[in-house]
């Protein structure tokens, strides 16, 4: 197609592309993971991976951790429209590239195999915590957690050892060292 | 033991502690218990709309022209989803609307229940915030916190929803102020720095072609923020454009005022923008309509942009001094600090931006605006311009439709004052103006409110005029009738090869028959000799009218910035019409 030179609407150059991860801290109430996921949708942001849970029982504060891709300019609008929400308490934002922050994801995998094998598999996980949750002559449960990448990969290994099921959560984070965020 | 109250009482006694006095609404079932209990409340008077859009706007139209929040009372199911269009557009153009919805009782809701529908889900992504009021203890405290959300920072509307049940329910009422404290809800939270303001004076200092682009932020932080805004562009003697929501806020036949910017602006403020060093972005916030193609957006300019929403600045145009504060506070320490320490700099700045006036008047004497009269026939800048004319010596408001008229009336009404000029601008929801009179005459009773209007916007909201006999709001409907969707018209004949699909209305209404079918007034104008003396009429009449002023069926607005053309390569008039390029057809 010939260049546009079209004065409305028409894309603007498009930045290098970034992975972030947001952390947001909301109010445990109705329909607050509705505001933050419609407010992606809504705007054309992209939800890698959602990873939400309460930890402040007596505040009702949920811990909303998200991973997303975009332009500079696209991560930037997402950190101010997400302060813009009500509920939201505050937003801290990551490079996965960030040298002081801790990144993990749990993935729980099935097998089918005899023991034999099984061994072969906890060797192929022993570089991420592997704990096997189930067993059976045929079949068994390893749990791992590590980092999105190499969760990918072990996924990809795993395959002809008989791998049939995974369930796998969202990243999560936390900084190194005494401080929180803030 | 504290008193309780029902949750009817409750939102009556919120609204009281708010300090309003008028709600727009429309009732239903699921609302009956608030309904019942407005005869309790003698300072809050409610004005019955004929559908929940038309109660929107005129809250709307109350809000944009009194700076307090417009209250909405709505019924479950359809009286909330018909609010949605309203709602939206406050959103789009920030203002503060609270909208009060019945619901069905709590434990009915998610059995599609008869007028139910998920009405916080539904107006999620077009409210700041809403609230399912589940348990009435809950009510007061949710009510007050509606209000300071939808007023506070960038304004916009606000939505509760209460189910019927928890309207009979008794609890307990208490009124505090400033629940959000923690926060954020968009607002500034920085005081402007010393360090940030001497940046701004230093940028305006080393600048030979500056621009002041101004927008609906000066209006929305009050009468004030025109004050101080006059005074800036005085001390500097820079230029000075506006958007289409900031009219009014720098008067508009000022020398320095080149008129409104964007698809529909003058051809000198359009190129000032484009061949600027400095632009002096307050309270606009780059819109699509303005910017164009963002890549060839004021390519040689430095750029400063103050906005209360820290999310406006930077979303389409990198700028290179940000100024997250309300404008009013803004402007007040800059003129402040400016006064102190540049006594004459109006004078000694002169020789500097006067070779770049001296271009704007050569672009100034292109007349942008112009247009080729008749005296067969009525033009319609011609109806404009005399309305204008004949209404300026009072302090007349002025609404819109969305379409051909909104933007001739933008163009050739000038505006002195702010809050003078409601048009529906981020979302252009046709049907707009009627409603939004009906509103501003509430809220300034005895004031001249003309609607400036298309047939075929008004014909959406037409039901309307039946709310403003009943009131005897003697607002004036000044129909540009032209038969046709005009601005649809306008880009069939630029774009699809004069295929005017479905843009013609063949059956429109007798606009006299149907005043006075109504119980107001239809004044007809057929031609330029006679328009002036029924304006004059019109404006006598102290009862609504309906003005049905016939006018060039085929007229075009100008100048256009045309899709497929560069941001300084304007379309001036029919003469210059030609082809736009392939690419261009598809954009809107």
């Amino acid at each position: 197609m010939a260049k546009s030179k079209s004065a409305y609407s028409v894309p603007g150059k498009i930045g290098k592309i970034e992975r972030h991860i947001i952390v947001i801290w909301v109010d445990n109430e109705a329909g607050v993971l509705a505001r933050i996921a419609g407010l992606f949708s809504g705007r054309g942001y992209n939800i890698e991976s959602l990873a939400v849970a309460e930890v402040d029982k007596k505040k009702h504060i949920s811990r909303i951790t998200i991973v997303t891709e975009g332009t500079p300019q696209v991560i930037e609008q997402i950190n101010l429209q997400l302060k813009k929400l009500v509920p939201v308490h505050k937003v801290a934002d990551f490079k996965r590239t960030d040298k002081d922050i801790l990144f993990r994801e749990l993935a729980l995998f099935k097998m089918l195999a005899n023991s034999k094998k099984q061994e072969k598999i906890k060797k192929i996980c022993k570089n991420f915590n592997p704990v096997v949750l189930d067993k059976s002559k045929k079949s068994f449960v390893i749990q791992v957690t590590a980092l999105r990448a190499d969760i990918d990969k072990l996924a990809l290994d795993l395959k002809r050892y008989g791998l049939i099921s995974t369930s796998r959560t969202g990243a999560v984070a936390m900084t190194k060292g005494a401080q929180i965020f803030s | 033991m504290p008193k309780l109250f029902t949750g009817a009482e409750i939102v009556f006694k919120a609204l009281e502690d708010q300090k309003v006095d008028y709600i727009f609404g429309y009732p239903g079932g699921a609302v009956l218990p608030i309904y019942d209990e407005l005869k309790n409340h003698k300072s809050i008077k409610h004005i019955l709309a004929r559908h929940e859009q038309g109660a929107g706007h005129a809250a709307e139209g109350y809000a944009r022209s009194s700076g307090k929040p417009g209250i909405l009372l709505v019924t479950s199911g359809p009286g909330a989803t018909n609010a949605v269009t309203a709602l939206t557009d406050a959103y789009m153009d920030s203002v503060p609307l609270v909208c009060i919805s019945g619901q069905v009782p709590t434990h009915l809701i998610g059995t599609d229940a008869f007028q139910e529908c998920d009405t916080t889900g539904i107006t999620r992504p077009c409210t700041k915030h809403n609230w399912l009021v589940k348990d009435v203890n809950d009510l007061a405290r949710v009510l007050h916190l509606a209000f300071e959300v939808a007023t506070t920072g960038r304004p916009g509307p606000v939505l509760v929803d209460i189910p019927k049940d928890i309207q009979f329910k008794k609890g307990k009422y208490s009124f505090s102020k400033s629940t959000l404290k923690k926060k954020l809800n968009g607002r500034a939270t920085h005081k402007t720095s010393n360090k940030e303001l001497d940046k701004f004076i230093d940028l305006l200092k080393k600048s030979s072609k500056p621009i002041f682009y101004t927008g609906g932020g000066v209006i929305n932080s009050g009468p004030q923020a025109s004050e101080y805004l006059r005074e800036l562009v005085s001390l500097t003697g820079f230029p000075i454009t506006s958007t289409l929501q900031g009219l009014g806020a720098y008067p508009g036949d000022d020398p320095q005022f080149l008129g409104m910017l964007g698809m529909h602006g003058t051809f000198e403020a359009n190129n000032a923008m484009h061949d600027c060093d400095l632009m002096i972005n307050i309270g606009a916030r780059f819109d699509d309509r303005i910017t164009g193609k963002v890549d060839e957006f004021s390519p040689g300019s430095k750029k400063i942009h103050v906005d209360i929403d820290p999310s406006s600045i930077g979303k389409n145009i990198k700028v290179d001094l940000a100024i997250v504060s309300d404008v009013s506070k803004f402007l007040k320490s800059l003129i402040k600090r400016f006064k102190e320490k540049n006594k004459n700099f109006l004078s000694s700045n002169k020789q500097k931006t006067s070779k770049w006036w001296s271009t704007i008047e050569k672009w100034r004497e292109k007349k942008s605006l112009n247009f080729i009269n008749s005296n067969k026939i009525i033009k319609p800048q011609h109806a404009v311009q005399r309305l204008y004319e004949l209404t300026k010596d009072k302090d007349t408001f002025v609404t819109t439709e969305v379409g051909q008229h909104q933007m001739w009336a933008a163009q050739h009404y000038k505006f002195n004052k702010p809050n003078r000029w409601m048009t529906s601008g981020g979302l252009g929801t046709m049907g707009y103006g009627l409603p939004a009179a009906i509103g501003v005459q509430i809220a300034n009773p005895g004031k001249l409110v003309v609607d400036i209007a298309g047939e075929a916007s008004v014909l959406m909201t037409m039901q309307e005029m039946s709310t403003a006999v009943q009131y005897n709001l003697p607002i004036k409907i000044f129909i540009l009738n032209n038969e046709y969707m005009g601005m649809v018209r306008q880009w069939q004949e630029l774009l699809h090869e004069k295929n005017y699909s479905e843009s013609y209305t063949a059956a429109l209404p007798d606009f006299v028959k149907l005043a006075e079918s109504y119980g107001c007034v239809g004044i007809r104008a057929k031609t330029p000799d006679e328009l002036d003396e029924k304006i004059k009429e019109m404006v006598n009449i102290d009862r609504p009218v309906i003005f049905d002023c016939l006018v060039d069926k085929a007229e075009n607005c100008f100048p256009m910035i045309p899709s497929g053309k560069p941001h300084n390569q304007m379309i001036l008039g029919p003469e210059e019409e030609e082809e736009i390029s392939e690419e261009g057809k598809i954009l809107v």
